[in-house]
Order: C-alpha cells, then sequence, then structure tokens
C-alpha cells in the first residue's frame, strides 16, 4: 500500500540506489578477487613448491603425479589451482563424494604462489586476466542460448544448481564470482566436464558469464522466487501456504460465533 | 405459489413486494419459478469446515475461466518461429515460437499481464489441490456411499480431466521446461503398443516437436476439456443440491434430515464470500510470489534441457512413477514393448483411477451394505475404509516425493541412486504399514470414545484421598460431544453361508458367497461396540456414586 | 417446506429416539447460545462498523489499482526484503486488486456470522426412490413405447439401424487421418551420414579433434542442421541428430559399440535419451557417467554407453567418428539403429 502511494520517480530512485549498491560492491569483489597479472617470479615458485609438499603431496604425491588419494596435477594449470584452492574445495576437508566449498585454507597470496609452482609443472590453462572477465561487450542473449547449451542441463536454467548421481552435486552459481566461474570451466572441477578455449572460446565464455551475472541479479518481477526450483517449491507452497490459508479461513466460516 | 390468478394481478403487488419484485413476477409470468425459488431460498445446508473444500475447486475454476480468458487476448499458439524484440533484454534477438514470445509479450510488455498469468497459474495448481483435498474429505466421511455414487464418479471424472487440462495448459508457453515435459508425453504414447507411433504422429502433425501441437492443445486446453469441466460441474453441483448435502452426525441430526442455516441469507453471504476469499488469496499469492518464470527457462528446443525438470506437483506422482520403475523392455517378433513406460504411466495410473471410481461399488459389495446414509462416518468409525484410505494415500505420496527426487537430493545432498531404491522398497513397504497403523489409531480412538461415554472425560484435578490414594475427577461430557460418539452405527458383517442347503445338496454359489462373507467380515473386523443403555447406566451412578464421595472429601478439608 | 408423501416408500423417521434406519440414538438439538451481537447492541454496532470498513477498504482499493496501473510504468522494478526485486507495478496493482476482492469476502462472512441469525434450522430429506407404481408406470409406459415402435419385431429394421449407427462414426474417425502422416521410416532416420561435419551446437563451429580436451564436453549437432532453414524441419531433425563428444583417456575405455568408433579416445553419442527422449548431457567427466536429469537415467559413456541405472533399457546409441584430412571430426556414418525412445515398431 505504502508502495504504490509513493510517486512513480521514487520507485526509479530506490531502484536506482538498489542498483548502484550491488554494483558498486560487486565491482569491489571483482577488485578484490581478480589477481594482478600473473608474474611467475622464481620466489613464488620456489613459496608455492613448499606449500604444495607441506599441504598437497601426502595425497597428489611428492612430484604431483597423483596417487590413489588424489589426481595428477600434471598440466592442470594454474586456474585449476586458483579454483580449487581459491574456493576452499582444496585441501579436503574430509573424504567425501564431492569436495565442497569452504572458507579458503591459504590467504590469496599463498594461493597465486601454489597457482604459479602448478602451472611450472605442465602446460595448462591460466588464471583469467581482468580483460578476459570483462563483460561488457559480451552478447547476453547469446550468453543465454549457450548457457541453455551446455550448463542448464547440470546447473538448472536458473543457474541454482541440480543433482547429479550418487550424491553428487552442480552447485548453485548464484554466488559463483566471474573468476571461479570461468576457471571451471576451462579446469572441469571434480565431475564437470572442461570447455576448452577452442569449442567454447573466450568470447563465449564471456557471454556466458554475462548471462549468470544477470541471473545473479535475481531480478523476479513477478515476486519472491522460492529459490527458483521450480514446480516442486511452487507446489510445496500451494499445499501450505495457500490451501493452508483457505483452510484457516474454511474453518473460521464454519467455527459457531461467540 | 403462482396461481393464474395472482398471475394476472402480479404488476398490483409488484411494488408491495420491494424492489426485486417486478423482475420476480415478470420471471414467474414466463417460468412460474416460484416454487422453485423459494425451495432454493429456503435449502439448508449443513456447516463444516470440510464440505467448503469442493468450493475452493469450484471457486478456482471460476477464476480459471476468467483469467484465462483474459490471457486468450494476448497469447498466440503458433509454433511460427520469431526473432524476439520485447523488452526482456536476456531473450532479446533469440529464435523462438510465437507461443513463447506472446507468452514474453504478457509478462513484460502488458501492463497486469505478468498477474493475470500468475493468477491463472497459481489458480490451476489451486483447483487441482482443491479437488483432491475434496476427494479425501469425501472419502474418509463416506460421503460417496448410496445414494451418492454416481456424483462420486462425476467427481472422479473431473479430477482426470483437471490433470489433463493442467498439463494442457502447463504446455502451451512452449518453454524449456514444458517443452521437455511435452516431449515425456509424446514419449509416453509413443511406446502404446501396437498404435502408439500412428497416434504420436497424428496427434502432433508428424514428428516431435513439429508446428501442429501447439494450436491443438490451445483448442484442447480453452474449448474441448474445459467445455466437459463445466458441463460435469454443473452435473455435480444439482445433484448436490438435489440429494441434499450429507451431515456430520450430532445433535438433532438424523439420516432424514438436514441441520443448518439456509442458502438465503446465511449461505449467500458465507458461501458467497468465500468465493471472494478464495479470489483475493489467489491475486495476493500472484501478487507476492512468482511462478512459472518461462523467461528464465527460456524458449524449447528440443537438444535442450534444464536440470530439476518437473511438472507441476499435480503431474508429479506420474513423473515419480516412471523414475521409481526398474528398465523393463521385451522384445518380440519385431516389436518392442516398454514396459519401464507403459507400466508406470499408463497401467497404474488406470489402475489407480479404475479402482477410485468404482470405490463405492467395492465397498458395498464388501461389505453388503445397502442402505442410504446422510449421516458422515466419523473416519475412526469406519477403520478399515480410513485404513485402505490412508494406505493408497501413502503410495500416491511416495510416487509424489519420487518425482522430485531431484531436487530433494540436490538440497539435501542425498543420493539420487540410493534415494530410487530406497523409494522403490518403500513404495511396496510402507502401504501394509500405513493400513494396520492407521487402523489401530481408529480402534484406539474408539476405545477413547467409549471411556470418555462411560467415564467422562479428565478434568486435571486431582485429589488425594485420606487412604494416601490418587483420584482423578472425571466430568461427564457434553450432550453434544455425546451424541457425536453414540451416532457410531452398527455394523453387520454377512453370515457365512451354508455350504450344503437344508436338503443336504451343495451349494454351488457357495465359494462365491464364503469368500464375499469372510471379505465382509474382514471390512467389520475388531468392531468396538458403543456401549449399551446399561452400562452408560450403571457407569453414570457409579460416577455420581464417585462424586459424592469427592465432594465429601472436599467439604472435610474445607472444615479443617 | 412441503415435503412430497410417499406412504409406500418411507425409509426414513424415528421411533422412540432411535433413527429407524441406522439404529442410532437420536439427541435433541442443542439449545441456542446467543451471540454478544444478540445481547449487546454495542456488540452488533461494533460488527457493523466493522463490516462497513471493510467494504469501504475495498473500494479505495480498487482506487489505488487504478492508480497504481496508470501511474507506475511496467519497467520499474522496486526491492522489498523477503520478497527480492520485483516489478512495482505487478506488486502495487495485485496487492490493491488482492486485497479489494478479499475484503469484499471477509465482510461478507464477517456479516453473516455477527449479524445473520444463527439459529440452525431443521429440513427434512425427501425420498430418493420413486413410488413402486410410478415405477411400474414408467416401465409400462417404456413398453407401450417399444411395442409400439415395433422395435423387438421388426428385425430387418432394427439390425439394419443397428449397423447404420454402428458405421456412423467412421467418418468421425477417418476425417482425423489427415492430422498427420504416416510414421514410415522417419523414426529410424537422422540426418546424420558418412563425412558429416561435426559442429557445436548454437555456435555451429567444425570441431578440431586436437581442441577437444581429456575430460572435455561438446554439444553437438550435424553441420547440415543449419541448412535446413524450415523451422519445423529443423526442430524435429534437432531433436533426433543431437549429440555430444566427450574425451576420455583411451585406456579408460572397457567397450565401444562399434571397433574404432572412437578417434583417439574421442566418443560421440546421441543425446536423445532411450527411455524418453529428453535431451541427456549431464556428463560426469570422472566416472564418465551420463545422467539424465529426467527419469535419472545413466549411462556408462566408457562401456558402450551401457544403462547401469535407472528406468531407461536400452544403452546410449553411439555415432562413429573420424576426423577429415584437416583433423575436423566428422561422422563414419549416420547411426546404425533408431535413436530415443522406443516405439513397437521399433524391434
Amino acid at each position: 500500500m505504502a508502495l504504490s502511494k509513493r510517486h512513480p520517480a521514487a520507485l526509479f530512485a530506490v531502484l536506482a540506489v538498489a542498483l548502484g549498491t550491488t554494483g558498486a560492491a560487486y565491482a569491489a569483489v571483482s577488485a578484490q578477487t581478480t589477481p594482478k597479472a600473473v608474474v611467475l617470479s622464481e620466489t613464488q615458485v620456489e613459496q608455492g613448491k613448499q606449500l604444495f609438499l607441506t599441504g598437497c603431496s601426502s595425497c597428489h604425491g611428492l612430484a604431483a603425479q597423483g596417487g590413489s588419494d588424489g589426481p595428477s596435477l600434471l598440466g592442470v594449470g594454474a586456474a585449476a589451482v586458483d579454483f580449487q584452492v581459491g574456493t576452499g574445495r582444496m585441501p579436503l576437508a574430509a573424504p567425501g563424494v564431492q569436495a565442497m566449498p569452504s572458507m579458503p585454507s591459504y590467504n590469496a597470496e599463498e594461493t597465486a604462489a601454489l597457482a604459479a609452482f602448478i602451472a611450472t609443472l605442465g602446460v595448462g590453462p591460466a588464471i583469467p586476466t581482468q580483460e578476459m572477465l570483462d563483460t561488457s561487450d559480451a552478447e547476453l542473449a547469446l550468453g543465454g542460448e549457450l548457457f541453455r547449451t551446455n550448463c542448464a542441463q547440470c546447473h538448472g536454467a536458473a543457474g541454482t544448481g541440480g543433482a547429479l548421481s550418487q550424491g553428487r552435486v552442480a552447485p548453485n552459481l548464484m554466488n559463483s564470482d566471474a573468476k571461479y566461474l570461468y576457471e571451471a570451466m576451462v579446469s572441469g572441477p571434480q565431475s564437470m566436464p572442461l570447455f576448452s578455449n577452442q569449442t567454447l572460446t573466450e568470447q563465449d565464455k564471456k557471454d556466458i558469464i554475462a548471462y549468470v551475472e544477470e541471473l545473479q541479479k535475481n531480478i523476479s518481477p513477478g515476486g519472491a522466487t522460492l529459490g527458483r526450483l521450480g514446480p516442486v517449491t511452487e507446489g510445496l507452497f500451494l499445499f501450505i501456504a495457500g490451501l493452508g490459508v483457505l483452510i484457516v479461513a474454511a474453518v473460521w466460516i464454519g467455527a459457531k460465533s461467540k | 405459489m403462482s396461481t393464474t390468478e395472482e398471475s394476472i394481478m402480479a404488476p398490483e403487488h409488484a411494488s408491495a413486494q420491494g424492489k426485486g419484485g417486478s423482475v420476480a413476477y415478470f420471471i414467474d409470468d414466463r417460468l412460474a419459478s416460484a416454487n422453485f425459488t423459494k425451495r432454493l431460498l429456503d435449502k439448508v445446508f449443513p456447516d463444516h469446515w470440510s464440505f467448503m473444500l469442493g468450493e475452493i475447486a469450484l471457486y478456482s475454476f471460476i477464476v480459471l475461466l476468467l483469467s484465462g480468458t483474459y490471457l486468450t487476448l494476448w497469447f498466440n499458439p503458433s509454433m511460427t518461429e520469431v526473432i524476439y524484440n520485447g523488452s526482456y533484454v536476456p531473450l532479446k534477438g533469440v529464435k523462438m515460437s510465437e507461443a513463447f514470445s506472446s507468452t514474453l509479450t504478457i509478462s513484460f510488455d502488458v501492463r497486469g499481464g505478468l498477474l493475470i498469468r500468475q493468477i491463472h497459474h497459481w489458480a490451476a495448481l489451486f483447483f487441482v489441490a482443491a479437488v483432491s483435498v475434496h476427494l479425501l474429505r469425501v472419502f474418509f466421511t463416506g460421503a460417496f456411499r448410496k445414494p451418492r455414487e454416481i456424483n462420486w464418479v462425476i467427481g472422479t471424472l473431473l479430477l482426470v480431466l483437471a490433470l489433463l487440462e493442467g498439463f494442457s495448459g502447463y504446455s502451451l508457453p512452449d518453454d524449456l521446461l514444458s517443452g521437455t515435459g511435452l516431449r515425456i508425453a509424446q514419449g509416453i504414447i509413443q511406446a502404446i503398443p501396437l498404435v502408439g507411433t500412428y497416434v504420436s504422429m497424428f496427434l502432433f502433425g508428424g514428428e516431435f516437436p513439429g508446428t501442429s501441437i501447439m494450436p491443438r492443445l490451445y483448442s484442447i486446453h480453452i474449448l474441448l476439456i474445459p467445455g466437459i469441466l463445466l458441463a460435469l460441474i454443473t452435473v455435480h453441483l444439482i445433484m448436490v443440491f438435489y440429494q441434499k448435502h450429507t451431515q456430520f452426525p450430532g445433535p438433532g441430526r438424523t439420516e432424514s434430515n438436514v441441520v443448518g442455516f439456509r442458502l438465503f441469507p446465511i449461505y449467500m453471504a458465507k458461501a458467497g464470500g468465500f468465493f471472494f476469499v478464495v479470489f483475493g488469496i489467489t491475486v495476493l499469492i500472484a501478487a507476492f510470489v512468482t511462478i512459472n518464470p518461462i523467461w528464465l527457462y527460456g524458449p524449447y528446443t528440443p537438444s535442450q534441457v534444464t536440470a530439476g525438470s518437473q511438472p507441476d506437483w499435480y503431474i508429479g506422482f506420474l513423473d515419480g512413477a516412471v523414475r521409481l520403475m526398474p528398465n523393463l523392455e521385451t522384445s518380440l517378433l519385431g516389436h518392442t514393448i516398454s514396459w519401464n513406460i507403459i507400466v508406470p504411466a499408463l497401467v497404474v495410473p488406470g489402475i489407480m483411477f479404475t479402482a477410485l471410481g468404482l470405490y463405492p461399488w467395492i465397498e458395498a459389495w464388501a461389505t453388503g451394505d445397502k442402505r442410504e446414509h446422510h449421516l458422515l462416518d466419523r473416519p475412526r468409525n469406519a477403520p478399515t475404509r480410513t485404513g485402505l484410505g490412508v494406505m493408497a494415500l501413502t503410495f500416491y505420496m511416495i510416487l509424489q516425493v519420487a518425482g522430485g527426487n531431484d531436487v530433494i537430493a540436490a538440497a539435501f545432498n542425498l543420493s539420487i541412486n540410493s534415494m530410487t531404491w530406497t523409494f522403490r522398497f518403500l513404495l511396496f513397504a510402507l502401504p501394509p504399514v500405513a493400513f494396520v497403523i492407521t487402523k489401530r489409531i481408529c480402534l484406539g480412538l474408539q476405545r477413547r470414545d467409549n471411556d470418555k461415554l462411560l467415564h467422562g472425560y479428565e478434568t486435571g484435578r486431582v485429589l488425594r484421598l485420606p487412604s494416601g490414594e490418587f483420584l482423578e475427577i472425571h466430568e461427564p461430557i457434553g450432550e453434544v460431544e455425546r451424541a457425536k460418539i453414540l451416532a457410531k452405527p452398527d455394523v453387520i458383517p454377512m453370515e457365512l453361508p451354508a455350504s450344503v442347503d437344508a436338503n443336504g445338496v451343495r451349494n454351488p454359489k457357495a465359494a462365491k458367497s464364503v469368500m464375499r462373507a469372510k471379505l465382509s467380515q474382514w471390512f467389520y473386523s475388531d468392531v468396538i461396540p458403543t456401549p449399551t443403555d446399561e452400562e452408560l447406566q450403571e457407569a453414570a451412578n457409579h460416577a455420581q456414586h464417585e462424586l459424592h464421595a469427592a465432594q465429601s472429601h472436599i467439604k472435610e478439608i474445607a472444615s479443617h | 417446506m412441503n415435503e412430497l408423501e410417499h406412504p409406500t416408500s418411507e425409509p426414513y423417521g424415528s421411533k422412540e429416539g432411535k433413527d429407524l434406519v441406522s439404529g442410532i440414538t437420536i439427541f435433541p438439538m442443542e439449545p441456542h447460545v446467543p451471540r454478544k451481537s444478540d445481547i449487546d447492541p454495542k456488540a452488533a454496532r461494533r460488527a457493523e462498523r466493522q463490516v462497513a470498513t471493510m467494504f469501504a477498504t475495498s473500494s479505495l482499493m480498487i482506487i489505488l489499482f487504478v492508480v497504481a496501473y496508470v501511474k507506475i510504468p511496467n519497467t520499474t522494478l522496486i526491492t522489498i526484503p523477503v520478497i527480492g526485486t520485483v516489478n512495482a507495478n505487478h506488486l502495487a496493482t495485485g496487492f490493491a486488486f488482492g486485497m479489494a476482492i478479499l475484503l469484499i469476502g471477509i465482510g461478507a462472512i464477517h456479516w453473516a456470522k455477527k449479524l445473520m441469525p444463527d439459529v440452525e434450522v431443521t429440513q427434512e430429506r425427501h425420498a430418493l426412490t420413486s413410488r413402486e407404481e410410478e415405477r411400474q408406470e414408467v416401465a409400462s409406459s417404456f413398453q407401450r413405447g417399444k411395442a409400439e415402435s415395433g422395435f423387438a419385431e421388426r428385425k430387418i429394421i432394427r439390425r439394419s439401424l443397428l449397423g447404420a449407427l454402428a458405421l456412423f462414426p467412421v467418418p468421425l474417425i477417418v476425417l482425423l487421418r489427415d492430422l498427420g502422416p504416416l510414421p514410415g521410416t522417419r523414426l529410424r532416420e537422422t540426418i546424420w551420414e558418412k563425412g558429416m561435419h561435426l559442429v557445436t551446437d548454437a555456435t555451429y563451429r567444425k570441431i578440431k579433434a586436437s581442441d577437444v580436451p581429456l575430460g572435455g564436453l561438446i554439444n553437438a549437432v550435424p553441420e547440415n542442421l543449419l541448412e535446413i532453414e524450415h523451422e519445423e524441419e529443423n526442430l524435429n531433425q534437432r531433436g533426433k541428430a543431437s549429440i555430444i563428444v566427450v574425451r576420455m583417456d583411451p585406456a579408460d575405455i572397457v567397450s565401444q559399440q562399434g571397433e574404432n568408433w572412437d578417434y583417439q579416445g574421442i566418443l560421440a553419442f546421441s543425446k536423445i535419451c532411450t527411455h524418453l527422449g529428453c535431451p541427456t548431457s549431464l556428463y560426469q567427466q570422472r566416472s564418465h557417467h551420463l545422467l539424465c536429469p529426467c527419469h535419472q537415467s545413466t549411462f556408462d559413456l566408457s562401456d558402450s554407453g551401457n544403462v547401469v541405472f535407472g528406468p531407461a533399457a536400452r544403452r546410449m546409441p553411439q555415432l562413429a567418428i573420424t576426423v577429415d584430412s584437416e583433423g575436423y571430426l566428422i561422422a563414419q556414418s549416420g547411426f546404425d539403429q533408431p535413436v530415443g525412445p522406443s516405439f513397437w515398431e521399433r524391434g
């Protein structure tokens, strides 16, 4: 009621503030997490090697050749390390069906050092530069097409995630940074397949990231989203809230008045 | 009464009858409707909240007709390909069908269009939900018994039609989710032995998806099924009106009367008001909670799919059945029989709805009860029926939950594979357990009822007698509750027939009769008789005595 | 209400406090307890004011609806806690309209509950069975009509009429024939053929074998799909010819549907589920399992695409591939079996 009494301009103002804040917050977050151009300094590689030997080699092997507890890291590239360590998936908290994101165990500097070290072991996808993640020239609609063709089957058309076999999941993308989206596509973490830059070009990836960022704005013209999980939550809501209210009304009508 | 003389004199009396009088006379002069109108206005309906579940369904249907009519003004059910150029930016320039594009137009470019779409969709979910819950009420109270079997069958047909109507509407926007649903429906049709391929080719005008299905579904959705629904709903209501509503037992309620309020003015206000409540709540939900955001799913193309592909809730049990079925397929003489599809998608629902429609006759046959019933059973007083109902509901619910197993698995970090196996097991294990438990609960409640009759209810006040003994004071229950409990109808199980008749000749029909009698005895097994008048009298005397003792004791304490 | 008298069929009625039909005890109606609004004029006036307020507020809401509809542009978004960022016009008009309707309803019910009489009325039921003589009359009327028509005696007329009536719906069915074409071999064929390039879906780029990474997934279609302009055929063919291309370590490949159908560990499979036709591309590169999102059928792509879980009965058809002289992936031939869900004539 209060809302509709406002002058339309007020709504614009609210919108502008909301969008502005979101944008600013976003810019701050991406500035914070996007690393500067990777400089492979000797000391950084050496630091990374030490960190690897103490923290990772027990599973991935002393030469990162892999073992029964962890895959080989030869040629996985810096992108894979940045994704796995940066999102806190590695080191694995406990053996389970799937590494899940958590608080990162290494700080940005240590992560960069680890990535630098692994990158020296074989040619693999690098950490994307700021320019590669700049979606200002992205085609949103094409990104949507590509997202529905390549990503929606696991992550859902709304990017809210989905189930895979044997308790594995395709995670919700609603809070994923552009950098990690990119790194996941090129490195194929856990069950996820790889999407190389030759078959899904850098521009394609930009378009997809732009589309996911659009989804992340969580604009829902029609009202509360119910988690964007589709007809299952809609049906639950209908029975619990909708039919619930109507049955309460029916009980009120049928009750004797005092 | 409308006699000729009165009709002639009508205009003079009109003013005396108030403002509506002249209209009433006008109509009665042509239809002799006075008698009917009087009956209508004076019609008595019993009051109980559960009798309004069917009204929710009726009102949702009216909301559906209204909102649906608005949608037809903008929706274009064509599969002609267009390039979208509306105001929803993330889909600008994308190829899509006119059906999808016009749905986007309704959602983003028509003011209030999204509201109408959401009202329509929420009302559709309400409609089927209310039909289902209304069906459960009718089942568990035994309202389907003679003389209302025909209306029960009409109700079953209404439910099936509601499912078809809902599914055809869900498919119309041609978005990724609905297209996937349609693809599955096409796969099911194609799996029908012998004719499936032909039926599918004819229905879709060739291969899937083709360009014919949307216009065809559209005429099915807005003309054919709503027409039949409207006709059947009308018959359904006329029959309720003509046969008069059932009522719950209570003081003054008998098999031969109806106790309640008159249609005019009480029900005009209450039921009319309830229409506005149902409509208003639907509009408010549509305003505040989004449903089926098709722009997120994108236009349908047969090479794309989204995780969490689900139908609307009422098709969930079918989807669940299809998910749980093991992968059986037979290849025989150059033909393929897909048991994995026809069993869960056609045979199981076929059996479910046939059994549902025939249930009044199944029960009447099993119990031998051919009497008319206008007083409802309290569910506890028909333990076997209640048990059977809960058993069927458990079966349905497992299928329903299995239909959402991927969403549940993702939300609660469970394994789809182990969930599927668990549900396969539970589908057969849980319903019988539910039957036994429900029946036990019903019998327990009956015993408690008898206890209440004999010993009254526990007041919670405890007295300590001089002997050190504790005594809780019981108060006799009120007349209303007494009437309710004592209204438990007598049940008469059929008697086992003699296998030989009086002349010692073997009765050839005996085997069948024995089976039936055993069925009847099973249905009425574990009867807990209501206390006899003598028992009640004795209990009353005892209570009186106890009360006196307690009262004198209290006096004693007070005097100290 | 004057009920019809049916002396011969009297299944109802009561005797000595017992219902004749069910045998249950009949209790007298409970006494009516007056409401507060029945005895206290103040309470009645309060109820009256409440009802009138609701109706008046409803009218206000309608005015609000019209104002919101006209004044708030359809493109305005507004962020509201809990609900999220929504269309302001939608929310305002929906709220006003919904409240307007709801208040009429609540007002009317409140009126009925507080101010209209709440003494329950008893009405007798009328019998739902006709009297026996009436039934007999109907039966004799029917017999008379039957005799007059001669339906029973004139066998020739009866039989020819039944025949004609039996055939009369035939045109109604025949007229449906042109709803669609006969199946023919449509369900058995796709547009894949020998030498056809595999191209990426949505972007239609040829795929170089060396560009497919280990553990990679490409959603692909045949090159000539782009040439099929006619939208109907395009979607129909897309529904059959869509494939996925994956690459795994050749050492991980347990079996294939044909010898050397892969190219250096690159395998191509139909994307259309053999169960009910959903596009199936939830490829899990570690386990090489392919999951269908619709009914969870799971196929092992490292082992001939065999079914390892779920309701699908047949393995996922494999497309034999190789490379052209420039190293781009091409089909060795079309599919060797129908793709997609089963059908009666499939064999």
